[in-house]
This record gives structure tokens, C-alpha cells and sequence, in this order.
């Protein structure tokens, strides 16, 4: 079923201080595909995912042990730079979170911390990653203006189209339709499909139906652990463990 | 019977607002009163000798012919200097503490002591310039020892508010530029440092209008001299306008009092000033930061 695999996650531990939030986390995800995590509030989905680009190595207190291997690259060895993982591994939040400055800038900005000073090169970047992002018809005449002047799905669009202006390999999104209206939330979605084509997408939802709509594989996660990881139709259908259909079916808790 | 409660607990309640609103309404008056009275006593005294020659003017030992220029030019040269010297120093300090220092007791207890020395009197500073700067350094008593001695006193304010300013960008940015793969440097000089720039300035503005008042400290340094020429570089005497004024009171001659008045209305235009940039960033600041 998978040809190639962009993730081989093994034995993943995460502590936040002394509270253990994974436990024995093994699971593979493949290349050019949309894997959902999905799960209740606290079930360590966020913690998951942003364990895969090392972001959670700026809180104070975070441990973790096991591996995380991408393209064949353990990203926790010592050798590896954080800063490099996540060059390849590109993130949207859950709330949008475009910086207060123009359009133009919130996207360009990736591009420039790797010294890419080049005015027609940025633009070309730009005017690409916004188009990715289905968003060019609605900001092409406003590049420079403020970020924060644009609606909540908009503003995650451009999140997207900022994690996209890198070129990573990978996208992460943590929750990214959880703060939008049920409109911006469809061209969201249209759009990752229309993605996947050349990233490997992974994203945590607290929307069943959106994971059962979106993605080719889906785990779930309860109290840290994951329960059952596989093909998002089945899973939806014949779900093998009991949590899981008492979960999908609504019945948790 | 409930109703008829409830309207003793609102009138109650009504009652209670009127008297707290009318004290704090009191407590406005008072500070705004004696504000008021200071200034027109001074205004009163001084006004008369308001004029270019006043603030052109050179010290002399007639009241009527005496300028506030020299002190003027060496508060105007005390502040920037004192600013070249504290900001970068401050901001980089609170910098280091926000964002790179772990979280153990050793940055537990510069905390601590960061907050211990703003509340230090003067004073203090001012003995500490007059050894370290003025003789150890063999600076003298020049401009640069009594900018160092006041960047030192004002070091502990311009951490405090500059932490305050970095903190009070949400953690999302640090993250959105982290996830970018951003470096904790460039996070900061693109990211963090210009939205936190007009909160740390209104802080640092504030700090330098205390000390264009300040006098405690140069007068311990020993800058209470009479100069009667304008500094020539940062390694030359000076005089600031507190302690022009302090000097022009302890004269007997009633022409020097006038002299006085005059030099506080100076002194307050310059406050004032300072003081509208600090609350005219601030409120551009708090445009800003509407997300």
C-alpha cells in the first residue's frame, strides 16, 4: 500500500518536565500523501506533530526519546541542525499567525533568512507560493498591506503560502481549519488535496469528517498512545480496536 | 420582596460608586493642583527673564547677564550620550534574559538583583562613577564619566521595561518565524525587536527624562563646578541644568532666584517634550499591536 515512506517514527517518548505526553509512538508515514492524526483534546496529536519539525525544542522543559527518522536522517541525532529539519519540515498553526507586516513580507521572509536578496526572484516566489495557496486572486493588489487586515482564511492561506515559499518537502499542520468558518475551511481543504501532489502533508484535525475527507491514511491517538494507525477508509470503516469505533462512532468519553 | 431588595442593593451600590468615584476624583485634584501651583509659582518668578539671551547666554557672575546655555547643551550632550551607552547595553541585556538565558537560579537571581538596583538610591551611582569612572578609568570629571554613571543608573529600568516589551509579543510569532527555520538571532532582529522597539522607546524615554532631572549622582561625581564654556568633546568638564539651578539657588543675589524659576521652565519644556514622544509611541504602539 505505501511505495515510499517519508517518516519512520520509532519508540517516540515525549515528556513536557516530568509529565510523560507520547508514549511508544511507532508509526510510518508515507510520501505524497495526507496523513491525519486525529484524537481528544490532549491526546498529545499537537505534541506529535510538532515533534516531527523539533519546534517543541524551544519549550523549556520538553524531553524526548526514540527516533524520528525523514528520508533516512534521524532529525534528533546530535549531528543534526533544528534549524535544517525544518528548512524541509514547513508548519501552519492552529491559529493563524501571520506576522503584523505586509502580505509581501509574511512570505518573502522564509526566502530571506536563507539570503535571498534577489528583488525579481522574491517576487517570483511570492507571486508562486500565494498562487499555491489559492490565494492570488484575492491579495494580487494588496501585497503590501498588512497581514493582519486580512479575514481569519485568508490569514491561514497565507500561512500556508508562507511555509510553502521555502520549499520544503513536508508540511505540517496543526489544527489549521479549527479557528475558520465552514467556507474557508472547504478551500483549505481543496487545497491540501491539490498539494499532496507534491508534499507529504500531515495533519491533526479534531474534525473526523474533514480527516475521513482529506486523507489517504489516519491515526488515532488517545492519553499519548497511538491506537490504531492505517488506511483512512478503513479505519472509518472496520476500525479494529474498540476505542477507535467507540471514538468515530461518537461515543467517546 | 425581592424587587424591593434588589433595588436597596442597586441604590447601595450607587451610593458606593459616587463616594469612590468623588476620592479618586480628590486624589486627581490634589496631584493636578500641586502640579498647577508649581508651575505657575515658577512661571510667576521666571517668565521675566525668558529670552534668546537667556538661553544663549554664558554664566556670569551678574544675574541679569547669566545664559543657561552651557548646562542646556550639557544636558542635551549628557542624554544622548547616556543613551548611546544604556540602550544597547539594556536592550541587549534584557534580550539575553528573554530569550537565551535557561531557566535556573542563577537568571533567577539576576532577576532579582535587576529589581533590587532600580529601587537603589542615586545617590549610590553616583559614588560608584565618581571610583569607577572618574578615578579608576582616570576619565575625570568629564562627560563620559557622568554618562556612564548615569547609563548605570538607569541599566536597571531599561532591562525591566525592554523585558516587559519582548514579552509582551506572543508567542505564536516566535514560533511562525521558528518554523520557518528561522535562527533565535534572526527571529529576533526581523520578528521580535521591531514590533517590541516602540514599547522598549516609550520605557527608555521615560527613563531619560529622569535623568536630565537627575542630580544626586553628578553632583557626587563632582561635576558641581563652575563652567563657563561649552563642552568641546566627551573628555570636557560640563554642567547639567539641575545643577545650574541648584547652584543659581544657593546664590543670596534675588536675580539669580528669577534665574532659577526661568531654568526650571526650561527644564519642564524639555520634560514635557520628551514625555509626549514617550505617550505619542505609545499610542502608535498599542495600534499595532491589534491582532
Amino acid at each position: 500500500m505505501v511505495d515510499k515512506i517519508a517518516f519512520e517514527i520509532k519508540d517516540l517518548n515525549t515528556w513536557f518536565g516530568e509529565t510523560q505526553v507520547l508514549k511508544k509512538i511507532t508509526l510510518t508515514i508515507p510520501r505524497n500523501h495526507i496523513t491525519s492524526i486525529i484524537g481528544p483534546s490532549g491526546c498529545g496529536k499537537s505534541t506529535f506533530i510538532r515533534s516531527i519539525n523539533r519546534i517543541n525544542d524551544t519549550i523549556p522543559g520538553f524531553r524526548l526519546s526514540g527516533s524520528v527518522v525523514f528520508e533516512g536522517m534521524d532529525i534528533y541525532d546530535k549531528r543534526v541542525d533544528p534549524i535544517e529539519i525544518r528548512f524541509k519540515i514547513g508548519m501552519v498553526f492552529q491559529k493563524p499567525n501571520p506576522f503584523p507586516k505586509s502580505i509581501y513580507d509574511n512570505v518573502a521572509y522564509g526566502p530571506r533568512i536563507r539570503g535571498i536578496r534577489d528583488r525579481v526572484l522574491l517576487d517570483k516566489i511570492v507571486e508562486e507560493s500565494i498562487q499555491k495557496a489559492a490565494l492570488w486572486i484575492e491579495v494580487k493588489d494588496k501585497l503590501a498591506k498588512n497581514a493582519l487586515s486580512l479575514s481569519g482564511g485568508q490569514q491561514q492561506r497565507l500561512c500556508i503560502a508562507r511555509a510553502l515559499a521555502v520549499n520544503p518537502e513536508v508540511l505540517l499542520l496543526d489544527e489549521p481549519c479549527s479557528a475558520l468558518d465552514p467556507i474557508s475551511t472547504g478551500k483549505i481543504e481543496e487545497l491540501l488535496l491539490d498539494l499532496k501532489q507534491q508534499y507529504t502533508i500531515i495533519v491533526v484535525t479534531h474534525n473526523m469528517q474533514q480527516a475521513a475527507r482529506i486523507s489517504d491514511f489516519t491515526g488515532y491517538f488517545l492519553l499519548g498512545e497511538l491506537i490504531e494507525f492505517g488506511d483512512t477508509a478503513r479505519i472509518f470503516t472496520i476500525p479494529k480496536d474498540k476505542r477507535t469505533e467507540d471514538y468515530i462512532t461518537g461515543r467517546y468519553g | 420582596m425581592i424587587e424591593i431588595d434588589l433595588k436597596r442593593l442597586l441604590k447601595k451600590q450607587v451610593v458606593g460608586e459616587r463616594i469612590f468615584l468623588s476620592l479618586s476624583f480628590l486624589a486627581l485634584i490634589v496631584v493636578l493642583s500641586s502640579l498647577i501651583v508649581l508651575i505657575i509659582d515658577v512661571i510667576a518668578d521666571g517668565h521675566s527673564r525668558l529670552s534668546l539671551q537667556f538661553l544663549t547666554g554664558f554664566p556670569s557672575r551678574k544675574p541679569e547677564e547669566a545664559g543657561i546655555l552651557v548646562p542646556l547643551v550639557g544636558s542635551i550632550y549628557m542624554i544622548i550620550l547616556t543613551g548611546l551607552f544604556a540602550l544597547p547595553l539594556g536592550i541587549g541585556a534584557a534580550i539575553y534574559l528573554e530569550a537565551y538565558a535557561p531557566k535556573n537560579w542563577f537568571s533567577s537571581l539576576v532577576e532579582l538583583n535587576i529589581a533590587n538596583l532600580a529601587a537603589v538610591p542615586s545617590i549610590i551611582y553616583g559614588l560608584l562613577g565618581l571610583e569607577l569612572f572618574v578615578r579608576m578609568m582616570g576619565l575625570g570629571r568629564s562627560l563620559i564619566a557622568g554618562a556612564l554613571t548615569m547609563a548605570l543608573l538607569l541599566q536597571p529600568v531599561i532591562i525591566i521595561v525592554s523585558r516587559e516589551a519582548i514579552r509582551s509579543i506572543p508567542i505564536s510569532i516566535w514560533e511562525a518565524s521558528f518554523a520557518l527555520g528561522a535562527t533565535r538571532w534572526q527571529t529576533i532582529r526581523h520578528q521580535i525587536l521591531p514590533l517590541a522597539m516602540p514599547g522598549i522607546m516609550t520605557g527608555a524615554i521615560l527613563s531619560f527624562s529622569r535623568a536630565i532631572g537627575e542630580t544626586a549622582p553628578l553632583i557626587t561625581m563632582g561635576a558641581l563646578t563652575y563652567i563657563a564654556f561649552l563642552p568641546d568633546g566627551i573628555f570636557s568638564p560640563f554642567t547639567v541644568l539641575p545643577i545650574q539651578i541648584f547652584n543659581w539657588v544657593s546664590r543670596p543675589q534675588k536675580g539669580f532666584m528669577v534665574n532659577a524659576a526661568a531654568g526650571i521652565i526650561i527644564l519642564l519644556i524639555i520634560l514635557i517634550l520628551l514625555n509626549s514622544l514617550a505617550v505619542w509611541l505609545r499610542n502608535k504602539f498599542q495600534r499595532r499591536l491589534n491582532w
